[in-house]
C-alpha cells in the first residue's frame, strides 16, 4: 500500500465518524462507558470460554449496522492487527495438551480452544474499539474523557495528536511524493534517503510546534487548556447504556447460550 | 481613544545563530492607522511581527504598544491588545473544532460560556463562516481556514490586528473577500504581505524595510508607485498599476 492510500484510509475513518445516525448522536460520555465495560466484560471470561462469547458479537454487529459503517471497513482493520492475536495464542495448542469432550466422543485439545478463544475475544474488543472510534467523533470522544475526569493534560495532547495527524501526513505525503518524483526508479529509495526524510521531517515538525506555541500565546494560552460543557445527557442515551449494560449482565453472568438452545430444543421436539 | 499606539524606537534585534534581523529600526503607528511592511524575502517582516506580540525580545531598543513598554512583564497584557495572524493556518488553528479554536482565546480571558458563545459566534459571522462551527480543521478550504483563523484572533477583540501574509495561498475570489473583509476593521491594521495590491487596496501608509531597517515610510500611493525604490527592494509595481 502507498502512502497516499494509508492516508485517504485513515481519512476515510475520521469521515465515518460524521455521519449523523443514531448511534453517532448518543453521547460520547455513554459510548465510552459502554465499550469499556463490554472490553472488560469480554475479557473476563475464562480462557477456554467459546460459546458463551458468541452472543457478544450481536453489539458490534448493531453499532455497524445502525451506525452505517461498512463491514468489510472494519473486517480489514481487525485482520490487519490479527497477527498480533495469532502470536500470542498460536503456541497454546501445543504447551495446553489436555482433551476436552465436545459431544458424542469428539474430542479436542484445550490449547486449540483456548486458541479460539483468544481470537474471539480480540475481534469482539478490536472491533469494538474500532466502532466506537468510527461512530464518535474525535472530539467528542475527548471531550467525554475529559468530562469523565480524565487530567486536561492527556485531553489536550489526544486532542492535539488528531489536529496535527492530518497535517503531519500530508507534510509526509509531501515529502515522499518529491522524493519519488526524482529518485527515478530505484536510486534514491534506499535507507540513507529515508533517514535524512525522518530528519526533515523531524525538524519541520519541531518548528512547526514552535509556531503554534506561539499562536497559542497569542491568544493568552498560560497553561491550561480552557474547556466548554457542550453535552447534556439525552433520555436516548441513559436508555442505551442501561440496555447494552443489561444484555452485558444477563450474558456475562447466566448461560444465555445453553437456556437458548434447550429452548430451542423443546420447540422442536 | 488615541493608545492604541505601535512604537518601535532604535530596536535591534540578534537571532541567537548571529543574524541580523533587525537593525536600529524605527516607526510608529498611531490608532486605527492601516499600515503596509513590504520589503524583499529575508528583509525582515516577520521577525518585526514577532516583536509586537513579545514572543521575540528586542536585543537593544524598546517597543511600545498602547503605552505599555514591552518586557517580560507586560507581556501577556500586550498580547491582549495586539492580535497576531500567522502566515499559515495550519499553525493558528490548533484545537479540533472550529468553534472551540474560536473560543479559545475567549475562554483564557476567563469568560463566562454564554459570552464565550457570543464573541464566537459574532466573530465566525463576520468572516462569514459560522456554519463551520462543527467541523475539524482539515475538512476546510485554504480559504475557510484563514477566515477562521482571523475569526479566532478578533474574537479576543484586540486593539491592533497584525498579520502575515494573509492572502497567501487564497485563490483570487477568497483573496478579495478578505480583502473586503480588512477594509471593513476599524482596528488598527499591520499587514506584512507581498501581495502589494492587497496592500495598496487596504493601507493608507507604506513602510518598506531593507535588511532590517526602514528605508521608506510614507502614504501608500507615494510608495507604490516608486518603481525605482520598489525594485531596489526586490518588489514592482502593483499589478493593478502596471501597464500591458
Amino acid at each position: 500500500m502507498t502512502f497516499d492510500e494509508k492516508y485517504y484510509n485513515i481519512g476515510f475513518l475520521d469521515q465515518l465518524s460524521y455521519k449523523n445516525t443514531f448511534v453517532h448522536r448518543l453521547d460520547p460520555r455513554a459510548k465510552l462507558i459502554i465499550t469499556l465495560l463490554f472490553l472488560f466484560t469480554v475479557i473476563s471470561f475464562s480462557k477456554y470460554e467459546i460459546s458463551a462469547l458468541l452472543p457478544f458479537f450481536l453489539y458490534p454487529m448493531l453499532l455497524m449496522t445502525i451506525g452505517e459503517i461498512p463491514f468489510m471497513f472494519i473486517a480489514k482493520k481487525v485482520i490487519l492487527v490479527a497477527p498480533f492475536a495469532v502470536f500470542i495464542g498460536i503456541f497454546n495448542p501445543l504447551l495446553d495438551s489436555g482433551q476436552v469432550f465436545i459431544s458424542n466422543g469428539l474430542t479436542i485439545s484445550a490449547g486449540w480452544l483456548s486458541f479460539f478463544s483468544i481470537l474471539i475475544k480480540f475481534t469482539l474488543t478490536v472491533s469494538t474499539a474500532l466502532l466506537l472510534i468510527a461512530t464518535t467523533s474525535f472530539p467528542g470522544v475527548c471531550h467525554g474523557l475529559r468530562q469523565l475526569g480524565l487530567p486536561s493534560l492527556f485531553v489536550s495532547q489526544l486532542s492535539f495528536l488528531y489536529r496535527y495527524i492530518f497535517v503531519l501526513m500530508e507534510e509526509t505525503m509531501r515529502i515522499v511524493r518529491a522524493r519519488d518524483m526524482r529518485s527515478y526508479g530505484q536510486r534514491g529509495k534506499g535507507m540513507k534517503v529515508f533517514v535524512r526524510l525522518v530528519g526533515i521531517l523531524f525538524i519541520r515538525t519541531v518548528e512547526r510546534a514552535e509556531r503554534i506555541y506561539y499562536a497559542m500565546l497569542s491568544r493568552g494560552f498560560q497553561g491550561d487548556m480552557p474547556t466548554l460543557k457542550r453535552f447534556h445527557i439525552k433520555t436516548g442515551d441513559v436508555i442505551f447504556a442501561v440496555s447494552v449494560a443489561a444484555f452485558l449482565y444477563i450474558f456475562r453472568f447466566y448461560p444465555a447460550t445453553q437456556i437458548l438452545g434447550r429452548f430451542v430444543q423443546g420447540v422442536f421436539s | 481613544m488615541s493608545h492604541h499606539i505601535v512604537e518601535f524606537k532604535n530596536v535591534s534585534f540578534c537571532y541567537p545563530d548571529g543574524t541580523e534581523a533587525l537593525r536600529d529600526i524605527s516607526f510608529r503607528i498611531t490608532h486605527g492607522e492601516s499600515v503596509g511592511i513590504i520589503g524583499a524575502n529575508g528583509a525582515g517582516k516577520s521577525t518585526l511581527l514577532l516583536h509586537m506580540n513579545g514572543y521575540l525580545m528586542p536585543t537593544s531598543g524598546t517597543v511600545n504598544i498602547g503605552d505599555l513598554y514591552l518586557t517580560r512583564q507586560t507581556r501577556q497584557e500586550i498580547r491582549r491588545k495586539v492580535g497576531i495572524v500567522f502566515q499559515n493556518p495550519d499553525d493558528q488553528l490548533f484545537m479540533p473544532t472550529v468553534y472551540e479554536d474560536v473560543a479559545f482565546g475567549p475562554l483564557n480571558l476567563g469568560m463566562d460560556e454564554t459570552a464565550v458563545r457570543e464573541r464566537v459566534e459574532y466573530a465566525l459571522n463576520l468572516v462569514s463562516g459560522l456554519e463551520l462551527q462543527n467541523k475539524p480543521p482539515h475538512h476546510l478550504s485554504c480559504g475557510q481556514k484563514s477566515a477562521v483563523a482571523i475569526a479566532s484572533v478578533i474574537a479576543v477583540e484586540p486593539d491592533i490586528l497584525a498579520m502575515d501574509e494573509p492572502a497567501a495561498n487564497l485563490d483570487p475570489r477568497s483573496r478579495r473577500l478578505l480583502i473586503n473583509l480588512l477594509k471593513t476593521f476599524e482596528h488598527s491594521k499591520i499587514i506584512a504581505s507581498h501581495d502589494l495590491d492587497l496592500i495598496m487596496d487596504v493601507c493608507h501608509r507604506c513602510i518598506v524595510i531593507r535588511e532590517g531597517t526602514v528605508v521608506a515610510d510614507g502614504p501608500v500611493m507615494e510608495i507604490l508607485t516608486n518603481r525605482q525604490l520598489l525594485e531596489e527592494n526586490h518588489l514592482e509595481l502593483p499589478l493593478s498599476l502596471q501597464k500591458r
